[in-house]
């Protein structure tokens, strides 16, 4: 498969601060790449790196075939880059701000009618195009924001939390938007810290501080770095289980309403853990072993790294 | 640099100013305002000056005396008092500028032939003031003390003196003109000091610089609607200045449209760069205006001559566009000057233009820090 996006030893210091540590990647034409990790591991940074907005300190690479240590400017015309935090203009209608960044796109004059009606269409926003962007909820603020960013069809397309502070309903409104896009040939490049996202993409990377510690499709991740049993443990004093539980030396962390317990052998803890619920009074509803969520398997991840 | 850009920037500049009252209002409220604040409360003209006397002689000649100076219209006679320390009273209380004490022998001293003694107090504490009314009883009381003579007294040289120019030596005629290049400096840097610094405060810079856009495509499409904007408030000053002032503009409409547009990119161009390099609005505007307004209001030969000024400052104002503008304006104004006499001005008002526009370009970098 050809590379949208290969880079190798990619890093940025701010001063004595490594927000990027030697990172490397490599992003298939077509793929939905998602880049995950805590907030403050560096998933910003990488991603302003790789559209051009930031000098890299070290490494090299390419995204779509231009450098990017050197061609950050030639980058930015094969690109679609949505920030973190929402960057149209506020005070400017749906419709002004489409046109806006149709002219700075070059959109040419017989295309921008059909790309316009292709955004509101995409976005929802038909009967509002003439709203002022500031009055739209943030739902829609986020599929303008992304039809802007695509306005002149690039080959990759960059999102730093597209769907941060955005509803569940539209996330998955979000999420079948990026999927359309992949499906005609779109790379993808997405951050998140919702780990119940990381199941819509082709391939992850787990990013903290500052350094890749687990790559691969969302079912290798669960084979190769989960070797070790998942249980869900149903008790009725939550808080109490979990620091018995934990004082034992057994890794927790509260899913919900439920304990999840990472264990070296389901069959030999789960009479174990019963047993030591009991002695801190603690009923136990219901204990299992269950298929881990990738979410368990960053939690465990992370408490390695 | 693609003009389907430019269109598109100026575009959306023009459309945010226009849904924004406050930059609406600093487009072309703040010109007019800072044009009737200053252009009334400056002026070098000394008129109706708070006169007290004290007449001694209380002669026929005394009265003549004092009607004299009433009616040459630069003093107002507010008191006639009996006693010295009524005048310190006036003087002290700021409630008179003048003071004249008419000695008890002045008619008889006339009568034989002089001289006459007269005192004259000015209050110091505004020396120009001062200044010019010294020069004005002086006058007034030669011509009065030639009157008594019959005119007999024949000066031996008899300078005939024409102003040039300003014939009537009206202070407006100069000070507005100079006001309006001094204006249209403060105003051109503060219009774009925000234009830069706005968009990294909201994060649309972000966007903004992500996509293939040119520094000078930003920049050029950023300058169009300010120019446009900074045009008409020059428009409107002069219109103000020659309408409602009343002073004569003796020179070319259109060479004056022409300079002012010259002087305005430079402006503009100023304002740009100090938003690209300050990144926040309160500093961008903040800077704008001292830098703008502070040389702009000393340094241009609009408030102090710069051939008064001590060397070092003399050179500095070599390097302050308004002090070009200040010269252009005054040049067209009143003396309807020709292009022919400003070319030097307008050569050195577009190097400076072209310096700044290129800084701005060259200190605009699309990453983020």
């Amino acid at each position: 498969m050809p590379e949208a996006v290969r880079v190798e030893g990619l890093t940025r210091r701010f001063g004595d601060f490594t927000a990027v540590d030697n990172i490397s990647l490599a992003i298939g034409k077509g793929e939905i790449f998602g880049f995950l990790g805590p907030n403050g591991a560096g998933k910003s940074t990488t991603i302003k790196m790789l559209c051009g907005l930031l000098q890299p300190t070290g490494g090299k690479g390419f995204v779509g075939g231009n450098d990017i240590m050197t061609e950050s400017e030639e980058i930015k015309k094969h690109i679609g880059y949505m920030s973190q935090k929402f960057s149209l203009y506020d005070d400017l209608t749906v419709e002004e701000n489409i046109n806006f960044f149709s002219g700075i796109y070059k959109v040419s004059r017989e295309k921008k009618r059909g790309r316009m009606e292709w955004v509101l269409e995409m976005s929802g926003l038909k009967d509002r195009r003439n709203s002022v962007t500031k009055t739209l909820p943030g739902g829609f603020k986020q599929r303008l924001a992304l039809g802007c960013a695509i306005l002149h069809e690039p080959p990759i397309l960059f999102l730093d939390e597209p769907t941060s502070g955005v509803d569940p309903i539209s996330r998955r409104n979000f999420w079948d938007l990026i999927y359309e896009m992949a499906r005609k040939g779109t790379t993808i490049f997405v951050t998140t810290h919702y780990m119940d996202e990381a199941d819509y993409c082709d391939r992850l990377a787990l990013i903290y501080r500052g350094r890749v510690i687990a790559e691969g499709t969302p079912g290798e991740m669960r084979q190769k770095y989960m070797k070790r049993d998942v249980l869900e443990i149903e008790v009725d004093r939550l808080v109490a289980a979990l620091e018995a539980v934990y004082k034992n030396g057994i890794e927790t962390a509260i899913f919900g309403s439920l304990l999840h317990a990472t264990v070296d052998n389901a069959e030999q803890d789960i009479p174990r853990i019963e047993a030591l619920l009991k002695e801190e009074g603690i009923a136990v509803n219901r204990i299992e072993k269950i298929m881990p969520s990738l979410e368990d398997v960053f939690v465990t991840l992370i408490e390695v790294a | 640099m693609k003009l389907l850009r430019i269109k598109a920037i100026a575009k959306k500049e023009l459309v945010q100013i226009w849904r924004d009252p406050l930059s609406l209002a600093m487009a072309f409220l703040l010109p007019v305002i800072l044009l009737f604040i200053f252009g009334y409360a400056i002026t070098l003209d000394v008129n109706n000056l708070s006169t007290v006397v004290y007449d001694l002689d209380k002669s026929g000649m005394s009265r003549e005396l004092t009607a004299e100076l009433r009616e040459s219209g630069y003093f107002t006679i507010i008191d006639n008092v009996d006693a010295h320390g009524a005048i310190d009273e006036y003087l002290d209380s700021g409630k008179a500028r003048v003071a004249i004490t008419i000695p008890k022998d002045f008619s008889k001293d006339i009568k034989k032939g002089g001289p006459a003694q007269l005192q004259v107090i000015v209050d110091g504490s505004d020396s120009n003031t001062a200044t010019i009314a010294l020069g004005y009883i002086t006058a007034a009381t030669e011509l009065y003390a030639r009157r008594m003579n019959g005119n007999h007294i024949k000066s031996l040289i008899d300078p005939r003196v024409r102003v040039w120019y300003n014939p009537e030596l009206k202070s407006k005629n100069f000070i507005i003109p100079g006001l309006i290049a001094v204006i249209m400096s403060i105003i051109a840097a503060i219009l774009t000091s925000l234009t830069f610094a706005r968009e990294w405060e909201r994060g649309t810079m972000e966007q903004l610089i992500s996509t293939p856009v040119k520094t000078p495509e930003l920049i050029m499409g950023k300058l169009i609607p300010y120019f446009l904007i900074g045009f008409l408030d020059v428009v409107v000053s002069v219109f103000i200045g020659v309408f409602l002032f009343g002073v004569p503009l003796r020179g070319n409409v259109f060479l004056l449209m022409t300079l002012s547009s010259i002087f305005l990119f430079g402006g503009l161009s100023f304002g740009i760069l100090i938003s690209i390099v300050a990144k926040s609005q309160i500093v961008a505007s903040q800077v704008a205006m001292v830098a703008s307004y502070l040389p702009a209001f000393l340094l241009s030969g609009f408030m102090f001559s710069i051939f008064n000024m001590p060397k070092p400052l003399q050179i500095m104002t070599h390097i302050i566009p308004a002090r070009y503008f200040v010269s252009i304006l005054k040049g067209i104004f009143m003396k309807g000057s020709t292009f022919r006499f400003l070319a030097l001005e307008t050569f050195l008002l577009s190097v400076f233009g072209l310096i700044v526009f290129a800084l701005a370009n060259g200190k605009f970098k699309k990453k983020v820090e």
